[in-house]
């Protein structure tokens, strides 16, 4: 196990709240009555089986999706809709579960993509290159190559990213997730299709976000291995219910969530 | 020989300069969502239609200024009502509203505006102009209507190309294409992106509009003539400005050009009749191109892991 960074990130102030969201599509019902929370500073993990809800529950968060019934806090306001962008400039980022990158553009392209925001200067001084935009835009570059250099990819960083394999395309979108310096970030099966070693090095990353900028992060996962060691607390979804909420070692002697994965005896 | 030819060159590369500029509304919108906007001609027609039924009641300036508000207010009625709603859906959905707009656009100019040809007048000289006298036996003849028109619509293009180029517009529109989920997450407003390329789509039909209408008349053919940008696309590329412009001239240039030495060729050798030769050259070499070079002269690599 490894030292937590803060003393007890789940005795934290609490950055953000969901409170009993539900959600459907027609008669399917993604989310039903779910409430948990995430404190400052911490590493959270949504578990599930698949169809549990645990997508739904991120695009929630970060406005894809807006809930018919229940409200979420954030840095302690409370809101009923947002939309994605008012999230991204809240401090929400996030990555996708199948990887949702500019294809066409190159992995620097895509990490100052998420630079769009930190950005001050007008359109207009953009556009001459000119004078404090100039040099705005060699700052953020700056940030962004210490990013690159953190995730160790400057060997790619003029590559268009279609032609990069999966796991530096997930490097890529965290990349690119990072370089908006969120205080939430939502990571989306962030190991799914990797093989051991990138796994490790994904760990790594996460772990390491954490500690040093002390980024909040939930994170959805399958690989039980990789939650349990990663994460400070854990939700299980199972049908869009919460069944159970607790640290690792809560989560994995909990009789429902053995039930939900393993199937019960009928 | 030369004369003659050389005249035909300059007739052409003036035309294509109008190529260019209807080119150009095709592919701003094609770089912010990465479709074909059908309606563009229609766009074209719309814009040319208001300009000329207002400045019938009103002085041209003021026409002018009125319908740009208009294809700006058309633009915001699009986003509102029709692509907000079609937020992370494939391609090929967007390509048909945009199907549906280029017919209801149709439609409802008519309603509005009615269906007669209508005339813009924008007082342009009209006796052709002789150069290089010294030069050719009887100079070439250039009609300075097409000159103005071509240094509008230089004008024009050299200010779009400025504007989309650089730095984080581009970027954002890319981006936007690319994958508006993507777009979205890292905070880049869908709606205002598509809003803004809409409005200057809008105003680059009315420019457009204006200057084929004064040429040719307000009519229903107009929404055909920029049809003639699909080639012009073809060869410089959907996503590209630079290759907007060039394709334009290339296309213009190359259709009269073979109008002037392929017809004699095929009469001579071939004893075909010869003509309507500039209704396909385009296409032609815009099949050429497909087969060669899909993405353009200048369009981004098609970039795909498979």
């Amino acid at each position: 196990m490894r030292a937590p960074a803060v003393p007890d990130p789940a005795a934290g102030d609490v950055l953000l709240a969901v409170d009993n969201v539900s959600l459907a599509f027609g008669g399917v019902r993604a989310l039903r009555d779910v409430s948990f929370d995430i404190h400052r500073g911490e590493i959270r993990a949504i578990i599930g089986p698949n169809g549990a809800g645990k997508t739904s529950m991120l695009n929630v968060v970060n406005g894809f999706y807006q809930p018919q019934q229940g409200r979420i806090t954030f840095k302690g306001v409370t809101r009923a809709k947002m939309r994605p962008y008012e999230a991204a400039r809240g401090g929400i980022a996030r990555t996708f579960q199948n990887v949702a990158l500019f294809k066409g553009m190159t992995a620097l392209d895509n990490i100052m993509a998420g630079r769009t925001l930190k950005m001050r200067r007008s359109f207009f001084w953009q556009l001459l290159r000119y004078g404090p935009a100039m040099a705005e835009e060699v700052e953020h570059r700056r940030r962004v190559e210490d990013i690159i250099d953190f995730l160790q990819i400057p060997h790619i960083r003029k590559i268009p990213v279609g032609k990069l394999p999966y796991g530096l395309q997930k490097r890529v979108e965290l990349g690119r997730a990072l370089a908006m310096e969120p205080e939430l970030l939502l990571l989306d099966e962030p190991m799914a299709g990797m093989n051991l070693e990138e796994k490790e090095d994904m760990s790594r990353f996460i772990i390491d976000v954490n500690n040093h900028f002390g980024t909040t992060i939930a994170l959805i996962e399958h690989d039980m291995g990789v939650v349990m060691d990663l994460s400070n607390r854990i939700v299980v979804l199972d049908h869009g219910v919460k069944i159970a909420d607790g640290t690792p070692l809560d989560v994995q002697g909990d009789q429902a969530v053995i039930d939900a994965y393993l199937g019960v005896a009928h | 020989m030369l004369g003659p030819v050389l005249e035909t060159l300059i007739g052409g590369l003036l035309t294509g300069v109008l190529y260019s500029l209807v080119a150009l509304g095709f592919v701003l919108i094609f770089k912010a969502s990465g479709v074909f906007n059908f309606a563009q001609g229609v766009m074209v027609l719309f814009a040319a239609l208001s300009l000329a039924r207002l400045s019938e009641v009103m002085p041209f300036v003021l026409a002018l200024a009125l319908s740009a508000l208009i294809m700006v207010a058309l633009a915001y009625a699009i986003e509102f009502l029709v692509l907000r709603r079609l937020v992370n859906q494939e391609g090929i959905i967007l390509f048909m509203a945009t199907l549906g707009i280029a017919y209801f656009l149709d439609g409802f100019g008519q309603s509005v505006w009615g269906s007669d040809i209508y005339k813009i007048r924008l007082g342009l000289p009209q006796n052709p102009i002789f150069i290089l006298e010294s030069v050719f036996p009887g100079g070439l003849l250039i009609d300075p209507a097409e000159l103005v028109a071509a240094v509008i619509c230089a004008v024009m293009v050299a200010a779009l190309a400025v504007f989309f180029q650089v730095t984080r517009v581009g970027r954002a529109l890319r981006a936007v294409a690319d994958d508006h989920q993507a777009a979205q997450s890292v905070g880049i407003p869908l709606n205002h992106i598509w809003l803004m390329v809409w409005a200057v789509s809008g105003i680059v039909a009315l420019v457009a509009g204006m200057i084929w209408g004064a040429k040719l008349g307000v009519q229903f053919s107009l929404a055909q003539v920029a049809l003639k940008a699909l080639p012009v696309l073809i060869l410089g590329g959907f996503t590209s400005i630079p290759g907007a412009i060039v394709g334009g001239l290339i296309i213009g240039a190359g259709e009269k050009l073979a109008e002037v030495l392929l017809a004699p060729v095929l009469v001579r050798w071939f004893d075909l009749a010869g003509g309507g030769i500039e209704n396909w050259f385009a296409y032609v070499l815009a099949l050429l191109f497909l087969l060669v070079r899909p993405q353009g002269l200048f369009g981004e690599r098609i970039i795909e892991r498979i």
